[in-house]
């Protein structure tokens, strides 16, 4: 069957067999998008993460039917190099990933925090990002997460 | 190690069929077998060891004028590339935007056949790097010279360009057509003053693609014509094959073959969601010869079971009738828990063979596969990609062979990748420790004797990297002695005994081997010795450290630790310090971690960590390291713990495998690093080191509980 959404701003329609393959697969292996990472599959770890109309959720654990007409963002679409969302600004200025898996889906965790808090504490930090890191990059990321804050709300002022 | 690359084995391989290509390779041969081995298993400073007669690449000269290096090594998040990038192109007078890093493929270059891991890439390559990096420098200023027509001497290089009065020649220009290269002897290093690059903090060069998302990971590794594949594995401990119906799976939509080999079976299909599918329909028993319990899995890891080895004997053992203080410590069994799971993606196709992989033994992954699928070496090429976390995993990736004979039953190419479950169930795990230490304080205050018993399940032993031989040889087993050793040098009377007792489940390397429990044992162990005996912990150290070399450089690092945190071992505003050191590897490292209890749990506010790893090639990547291993080294001392349930490794997912999270991270760490040999140490692992015990010592002073067991919890 076919399923059509929005992913980066592109239009797209993909057919699946099964309306219960979870969106995570489609955006791999389907649309050929690998920054957005398998880590579980059970929505424990959270290295799939990406955003559905700005929200964030785990795409291993979510049916890709839930996606129809919908906007999504993975990392591919948050920014690049020529023009990086604050948050990927802020990680490259505080150099924060070590083997790399898991910081895609910390990344959209975190740029789905700052949109509804461009200015977390550290004990809202602690409460909003949830995402496992195995290298142990929690030290960097903490300073990471309140640069990009900082320069999101520099781009709105 | 500084064996000079002898002209005769420098050879260089050329008309490679693309315009301005240079290979330059050498052949160098170190048998591993005839190294010290103690040393080895003391220091695990082992040398490169390079693959031995092939022409086989190294560098790389594009038509953009920049050089490709292929690596050895892998890249598994240390910043090793990053760190062999900037030696390189010091040397060949280069500047870092003009270089890149790939692991070298076993087709196409040189990997090593020790594998990536022991803290070991950049202290092993650092001579050999630059001395091969010099060298093509000098290979390409003679082409210069010829070209031009003068002496080589006239000529200078910069930022890949050769320079003669006012022409310039860029080194791909030079390179081009070159059919044979003339090679000079090794040139002489350059001064370190000289270098631009080494011993700066320089952002690492794999930066944008893992903040953009590239797909850079064996996870990410796809092949044209590609089907997907899924495992059953038995999830009982010892578990082997019975039966199974297929007649259903095979029937579920996009099913292209299942298979059964050994004790697992293949279920092939055209996505990875449908291969799932039909995985859950397969009705399948298992022959489980035996349910293991917790309780009996802990007890084969007891102090006097096992094989007992001797680690250490200076003076006098203590006597049963003495009086001293006697401790007991445990670990758990620790899982690696990366995040990219293990997979591959591997093509049989004539009885060639390609393998797309996570892995931190590429040359051992061929050998594995080759025999496995009865092929020569020649035939089998492994191609490493980045790794998403390795800690020891992926020093044995034998599921490559599952890949690969699925690929040859369904006549396509096959990816495979394991679930989390099985992530976890198959895991070579941490194995769990149990440790008896000893010790008693002379009349002067002093300490007398200090004894370390310890049991351990494998680590080294029968792991595919060491040849069993030298386990036999030693008696004991090399991993888990790691760190057992008592490296206080004044005590007179000081004793290690290890007790070994395989598992009946595959436990392996992890991150820092036996150093984390070790340490954990031994420094909350003395720290206990100067609380009983009203002694301050640091000086009770600093008194028994001889002034040796490594003993200077441990008493350095302790000193500089103390002034950083004006360290004291009284509690105030609620919070305590908490300190232990330890050398692994050759490399101090001493740590402050500041502790308070808030809601019944023990909190690390602050970490500060000094550490000598000798020439830092990137700080700001080696403070990176000890950032991360403290972290990693905190969330297995606080959190993380498996068990045996109804004979079954549990859990098998994170959540229950409880993990630090960013919660649980010291808001505050501070790293301080100190160079007290004139050549780059290990950093990976040791600072994985002193922070358990330091935070059991933190705890001692706040609740005057002393915490004996992980995960670290308050009763």
């Amino acid at each position: 069957m076919n399923i059509s959404f929005i992913i980066n701003n592109k239009e797209v329609t993909v057919d699946v067999k099964d309306e219960y393959t979870p969106l995570l697969w489609v955006i791999r292996d389907h649309l050929n998008l690998k920054g957005t990472k398998f880590g579980c599959g059970k929505a424990a770890c959270g290295a799939c993460t990406l955003h559905i109309d700005g929200a964030e959720i785990r795409s291993c654990s979510y049916a890709v039917k839930f996606a129809a007409g919908k906007h999504i963002t993975t990392i591919e679409g948050l920014g690049n190099e020529e023009n990086p969302h604050p948050v990927q600004q802020a990680w490259i200025e505080e150099v924060v990933p070590q083997c790399g898996y898991c910081q895609s889906g910390f990344m959209m965790a975190t740029a789905a925090l700052l949109k509804e808090n461009n200015n977390p504490s550290d004990d809202e930090i602690d409460d909003a990002i949830l995402n496992i890191c195995r290298c142990g990059t929690y030290y960097r990321m903490r300073k990471a997460i309140h640069r990009a804050a900082e320069l999101s709300r520099d781009q709105k002022s | 190690m500084s064996k000079k690359i002898s002209r005769r084995k420098f050879l260089v391989k050329g008309g490679l069929g693309t315009l301005g290509v240079l290979a330059v390779g050498t052949a160098i041969f170190r048998n591993p077998i005839r190294r010290e081995i103690i040393d080895f298993t003391d220091s695990f400073i082992a040398p490169y060891l390079g693959t031995g007669t092939e022409v086989n690449l190294w560098f790389e000269i594009t038509k953009h004028n920049t050089i490709l290096l292929h690596s050895p090594k892998v890249e598994m998040g240390q910043g090793t590339f990053t760190g062999f990038a900037q030696i390189a192109a010091d040397e060949l007078d280069i500047n870092i935007n003009q270089i890149e890093v790939i692991a070298a493929a076993t087709e196409s270059g040189i990997v090593d056949n020790l594998g990536t891991g022991g803290s070991l890439s950049i202290a092993s390559m650092w001579t050999i790097l630059r001395e091969l990096a010099a060298t093509t420098r000098e290979m390409i200023k003679l082409e210069a010279a010829k070209k031009w027509g003068i002496a080589v001497q006239e000529i200078t290089t910069k930022n890949g360009i050769a320079t003669y009065k006012d022409q310039q020649l860029s080194y791909a220009q030079i390179a081009e057509n070159v059919t044979e290269w003339e090679i000079p002897s090794t040139p002489t290093l350059k001064p370190f003053k000289e270098y631009t690059l080494i011993g700066k903090p320089i952002p690492r060069i794999d930066l944008n693609a893992k903040v953009f998302g590239a797909p850079i990971f064996g996870m990410d590794a796809e092949m044209d014509n590609m089907l997907h594949a899924v495992v059953l594995k038995p999830e009982h401990i010892g578990a082997t094959f019975k039966k199974a119906n297929f007649t259903e799976a095979n029937k579920m939509p996009g099913v292209v073959k299942i298979v059964q080999i050994d004790d697992w079976v293949g279920v092939i299909a055209k996505s990875y969601s449908e291969a799932l599918a039909a995985k859950e329909v397969i009705d399948i028993e298992w022959h489980i010869p035996k349910k293991w319990s917790e309780e009996e899995i802990r007890s084969l890891i007891t102090v006097g079971s096992g094989n007992e080895m001797l680690v250490q004997k200076e003076g006098n053992s203590l006597k049963k009738d003495e009086s001293f203080l006697e401790i007991e410590f445990k670990s758990p069994l620790g899982a690696h828990a990366q995040i990219e799971p293990n997979g591959a993606v591997a093509s049989y196709k004539d009885g060639k063979i390609t393998v797309i992989i996570s892995t931190q033994v590429v040359g051992i992954t061929q050998k594995q596969v080759a025999k496995a699928l009865k092929v020569s070496t020649e035939d089998v090429n492994i191609i490493p990609t980045f790794l998403g976390g390795g800690f020891g995993r992926r020093l044995n990736t034998y599921h490559a062979i599952h890949a690969v004979q699925m690929s040859k039953a369904v006549g396509q190419p096959v990816k495979y990748f394991f679930t989390r479950q099985e992530e976890f169930q198959n895991d070579m795990f941490r194995p769990p420790t149990h440790h008896i230490m000893r010790g008693k304080l002379n009349n002067a205050g002093q300490i007398e004797n200090l004894e370390h018993h310890f049991a351990s399940g494998n680590v080294a032993t029968e792991s595919v990297l060491l040849p069993n031989i030298t386990n036999k040889i030693l008696g004991a087993d090399l991993g888990a002695i790691r760190g057992g050793s008592i490296h206080y040098s004044g005590i007179k009377n000081r004793r290690a005994i290890q007790w070994h007792k395989p598992l009946p489940f595959a436990t392996s390397w992890w991150r820092s081997l036996g150093l984390l429990a070790n340490t954990f044992a031994i420094e909350s162990f003395v720290d206990e010795l100067a609380i009983q005996g009203n002694k301050n912990p640091i000086e009770l150290r600093l008194a028994e450290i001889k002034e040796d070399e490594e003993g200077i450089r441990l008493k350095n690092v302790i000193q500089k630790t103390l002034q950083h945190t004006n360290y004291s071992d009284k509690v105030k505003d609620g919070i305590a310090m908490g300190f232990a050191c330890s050398t692994d590897a050759g490399t101090p490292c001493a740590q402050v971690v500041e502790v308070s209890i808030i809601k019944d749990e023990i909190k690390v506010h602050k970490v500060t960590c000094v550490m000598d790893c000798g020439i830092a090639v990137n700080p700001d990547q080696v403070k990176a390291q000890c950032e991360g291993a403290m972290i990693m080294a905190m969330s297995a001392a606080m959190h993380e713990k498996m068990y045996i349930e109804d004979g079954q490794l549990q859990p098998t997912i994170f959540g229950p495998y409880q993990m630090a999270m960013i919660k649980h991270a010291p808001k505050e760490i501070n790293v301080h690093l100190i160079q007290g040999i004139d050549k780059p140490g290990p950093v990976g692992e040791p600072p994985l080191g002193p922070i358990a015990a330091a935070i059991g010592n933190a705890v001692r002073r706040l609740t005057g509980e002393r915490l004996t067991e992980m995960p670290l919890k308050l009763s």
